[in-house]
């Protein structure tokens, strides 16, 4: 197969980017995307030109790395997967394909198609965990019904790529907050906090720069994991409960 | 440098006491104290992120450093199926004593016990420590904690969480320690390399950094370092590894002068999918999980073997009788349980046959029309949902429909830095844990105890460990970055950018470590011999010429710049691939993964040699020859020392 890519090009966070175009040729259908990307930046390196900046790693959709915008959708043409689970056999021969980095005021680019998301880390930071340390008690001293593991089970399913945020157009990370949330509310070790981590992780994803929820559900589309806005319903419900505290 | 001696610490009396008797004579740190020492933890996988997270709740001073954008990323997050503790919670007869039985024979007999048994004593903690930490894994309809079967075991042993038990016990320890970065006990640096260790007065006492956005050179130091950067499958190229999991940290360790244990013991994990072409970057892993409920076969006919591969006809139209479930005909008493090392060999020995099912000869079948067929199509989407999807995306392939196809491939490296049952290298003050050492696994590991390994090594083994090295400590000051050893280091690691700049050749980064892939798994791979191996040294050696004089690296230094990261990986990974073949080559027996083809039964089943080969080989760094080979005896007190069986 063959491609024409028109990729976005930044040198770092303050210069200013634009997009260049490039033309790729003999590419297997099995082919990863990640792996058309390798093959690109082979062929400029042997050009003498400088490779495409790109995150990955596990390319199993797991690690949560990769973060391209293509053709106009966070992680391409597919549903519930990351950038490295996108085949070529996604893509019709000839097509010309646009690679974007996430776009997002909290997501500055480092270069190329990085961009820095450590916002997401200061988020969980600022309440993302249940506050207990050295010896605990028994695994099963606490049953917990089936329903509420699987809920948190699917909340916690979140790897933190960001597609929410670059899909959503005020750039809000609410369905990651609320994933978290909520993933630890549904266990009864976790409503301990409950309340109180719904409201400061939710000061901090404002105080960081990310926008408000209009309920659009484009996040929801999007997440390669298929997590529920119903999650944002809960988020909403603690951080009201909190704000009544006060 | 001082003579190395290994001496393994390992404490006396009964092994079911010594954990309890060491700790208490080892010595601690007051919390005043602690305040004071500082410690840097190098990666943030599940050994990494649960010992910073452990060390900074206690009080200690913390830097964690990781290549990644977030600690988060860490390539412990893959790990699907499970985790192993010896909770008896399904009252099937398990205990601390069988899980360390179980471990130390699946590993061939080729790990200490004390350390195997301390792990097992401590797995039932982890277990306490991850479901307090809100990990949500799988239950029963009753409130308590479900369990399954792993390879190697008999009973069922493994909690997971679906089939992402490793991102969930991550999470855990990721949310530990983002409470601890909060509470100001522990400072992250992110998108940081390590690339050299700084010694003073020959201890541990810092490390250089390259931080990958800048291209800066960094220095940091702290009163011991802890190396917990994973494992060095990627020398091979292709592997389940994540992309930017390295060897590096490894190998400047070993420089420097802690000995490298094991190395030929690299495991070979069966299930995972083919390879499909020259374009692949990596291989995926289908979780051992499977195997509770999949079916491993090749066809009987070689007639039908062609029909599969023109797609004439499709492997469920074969009919029962015409299957081959060589696993379950091999080995009754495990079945498809086996442990990973015999399972992927004995899909070779099919696939050499001539019985692999696509068209580059090198497949089998991972099938599970009969369990949906008697358990229902919903009870294994609930149980393998996500494996199915991962399997569809990637292949095209529904396998709910048609079976899945399956090759061994490299995963995970049970050989590591030398440490003793304290966990410290022959380095004072440099410690290793999870993957990063070679303590627990001997010559291969069961499935579901990396992630156990990983995280009895951080919550509970180190933690403890260490209080006894700094409490000698507690009068030493900072580290001050700018002696003069860490001025040497930096200026070595610059002067090894400048260099691979400079070269200028024609090759890419990708293309030589391909080539380096390829010698090492054709001839360092699933079956070794030594003609096979002295041709790799030389081959590598002569690789590692070409890539010193041939290598081509865009760019320069001060920005981010990924073909500069690669390169310096792969530098290392040349080395490390040498190591890989010098201790295979060394060890002429059939052990767990390491197998040696001169060393076989009529059956072609591993052939150990207790007589010679019962120890760990130690490698010791010296420039310009090669390595020096120190042993450690293995001394079985307990465990009656026989011939693996899994048929009867």
């Amino acid at each position: 197969m063959k491609f024409t890519l028109k990729v976005w090009r930044q040198k770092n966070a303050k210069s200013k980017g634009r997009f260049e175009t490039y033309k790729i040729d003999n590419i297997s259908p099995d082919t990863s995307f990640l792996e058309m990307l390798d093959i690109l930046n082979n062929n400029l390196v042997h050009e003498g030109k400088e490779p495409v900046a790109f995150d990955h790693d596990c390319r199993e959709g797991i690690c949560g790395m990769c973060s391209l915008y293509i053709n106009g959708r966070a992680h391409g043409p597919d549903d519930e997967i990351t950038t490295c689970q996108l085949h070529m056999r996604k893509f019709k021969d000839g097509d010309t394909i646009t690679i974007e980095p996430w776009r997002s005021a909290a997501f500055p680019v480092v270069k190329d198609l990085v961009v820095n998301r450590r916002a997401f880390d200061q988020i969980l930071q600022a309440g993302g965990f249940i506050s207990i340390s050295g010896i605990v008690p028994d695994a099963n001293a606490i049953p917990i019904r089936k329903e509420d593991a699987d809920e948190s089970m699917d909340a916690s399913a979140c790897i933190g790529c960001g597609a929410c945020v670059a899909t959503c157009k005020n750039g809000s990370a609410m369905l990651f907050v609320a994933a978290r949330v909520s993933a630890l509310e549904r266990l009864p070790q976790g409503k301990i906090e409950a309340a109180k981590r719904a409201k400061s992780m939710v000061q901090k994803m404002d105080e960081l720069g990310f926008g408000a929820c209009s309920n659009t559900q484009a996040c929801e589309a999007e997440c390669p994991k298929g997590i529920s806005i119903a999650h944002i319903a809960r988020l909403n419900r603690l951080f009201i409960q909190a704000k009544l505290q006060d | 440098m001082a003579e190395i001696k290994l001496d393994s610490k390992i404490p006396s009396g009964p092994l079911a006491e010594k954990w309890t008797r060491h700790k208490a004579a080892i010595k601690v740190v007051s919390p005043a104290n602690k305040r004071k020492m500082e410690i840097i933890v190098v990666g943030t996988g599940l050994g990494g992120a649960s010992a910073a997270a452990t060390l900074g709740e206690l009080g200690y001073n913390v830097k964690i450093f990781c290549i990644s954008d977030s600690p988060r990323r860490a390539h412990s997050i893959a790990a699907q199926g499970g985790i192993n503790a010896a909770k008896n919670y399904q009252n099937d007869n398990d205990s601390v004593y069988r899980l360390f039985y179980d471990t130390i024979k699946g590993g061939d007999f080729r790990a200490r016990e004390a350390n195997v048994y301390r792990l097992a004593e401590v797995s039932n903690l982890i277990i306490d420590k991850c479901v307090a930490q809100g990990v949500p894994f799988a239950r029963e309809y009753g409130g308590l904690l479900a369990n399954r079967s792993f390879g190697g075991a008999q009973v069922s042993r493994t909690f997971y969480a679906r089939g992402q038990t490793g991102q969930q016990l991550l999470l855990g320890a990721y949310a530990s320690l983002n409470r601890q970065i909060a509470a100001g006990t522990v400072k992250s640096y992110n998108r940081r390399e390590m690339l050299d260790l700084v010694l003073i007065d020959g201890k541990a006492r810092g490390i250089i950094v390259r931080n990958l956005e800048t291209g800066e050179i960094e220095r940091y130091g702290a009163h011991a370092v802890v190396i917990a950067t994973g494992g060095y499958g990627n020398t091979y190229f292709l592997s389940t590894n994540a992309m930017n999991s390295n060897g590096s940290a490894l190998i400047q360790c070993y420089k420097k002068g802690a000995c490298f244990a094991n190395p030929c013991f690299v495991q070979i994990h069966p299930t995972c999918i083919p390879v499909h072409g020259k374009q692949q970057s990596k291989l995926t892993l289908m979780s051992e999980s499977l195997r509770n409920d999949g079916k491993i076969w090749t066809p009987k006919k070689l007639e039908d073997v062609e029909k599969l591969r023109k797609k004439q006809i499709k492997p469920s139209q074969i009919p029962e009788e015409d299957r081959d479930y060589y696993l379950e005909r091999r080995y009754p008493a495990f079945g498809n349980l086996v442990p990973r090392d015999v399972a992927s060999r004995a899909a070779k020995e099919r696939c050499d046959a001539g019985y692999g099912v696509n068209d580059t000869g090198l497949a089998v079948f991972l099938d599970f029309a009969e369990p949906i067929k008697r358990l229902g199509r919903k009870a294994i989407e609930e149980r393998y949902g996500n494996l199915f999807q991962m399997y569809e995306k990637i292949t095209d392939v529904n396998p709910y429909e048609e079976p899945m196809q399956i090759y061994p491939a490299i995963h995970y490296t049970m050989g590591g830095l030398w440490v003793d049952y304290n966990l410290m290298t022959t380095i004072p003050g440099l410690y290793a844990i999870g993957e990063a050492n070679f303590s627990d696994h001997g010559g291969n590991r069961l499935g579901a105890s990396a992630l156990m390994q990983g995280l009895a090594d951080g919550y509970y083994v180190l933690p403890n460990t260490i209080g006894d090295y700094l409490s000698a400590d507690i009068q030493t000051p900072k580290t001050d970055v700018n002696h003069p050893a860490f001025e040497e280091a930096e200026n070595r690691v610059k002067a090894r950018i400048e260099k691979l700049f400079k070269i200028k050749g024609k090759q890419t980064v990708d293309e030589l470590h391909k080539k380096l892939g390829n010698i090492m798994w054709e001839y360092v791979g699933m079956a070794r011999n030594e003609k096979g191996l002295k041709k790799a040294i030389k081959l590598i050696d002569e690789l590692t010429k070409e890539f010193w004089t041939d290598v081509l690296v865009p760019g320069k230094n001060g920005d981010f710049n990924q073909e500069l990261e690669k390169a310096l990986r792969l530098a290392d990974f040349l080395e490390i691939g040498k190591l890989i073949a010098l201790d295979a080559l060394d060890r002429r027996e059939s052990c767990g993964g390491h197998f040696r083809e001169e060393m076989q039964t009529e059956e072609g089943e591993a052939k150990r040699d207790d007589a010679n080969y019962m120890y760990v080989a130690a490698w010791e760094y010296r420039e310009n020859q090669d390595p020096k080979l120190h042993k450690e005896p293995l001394n079985y007190e307990v465990v009656k020392v026989s011939t693996r069986n899994y048929k009867n």
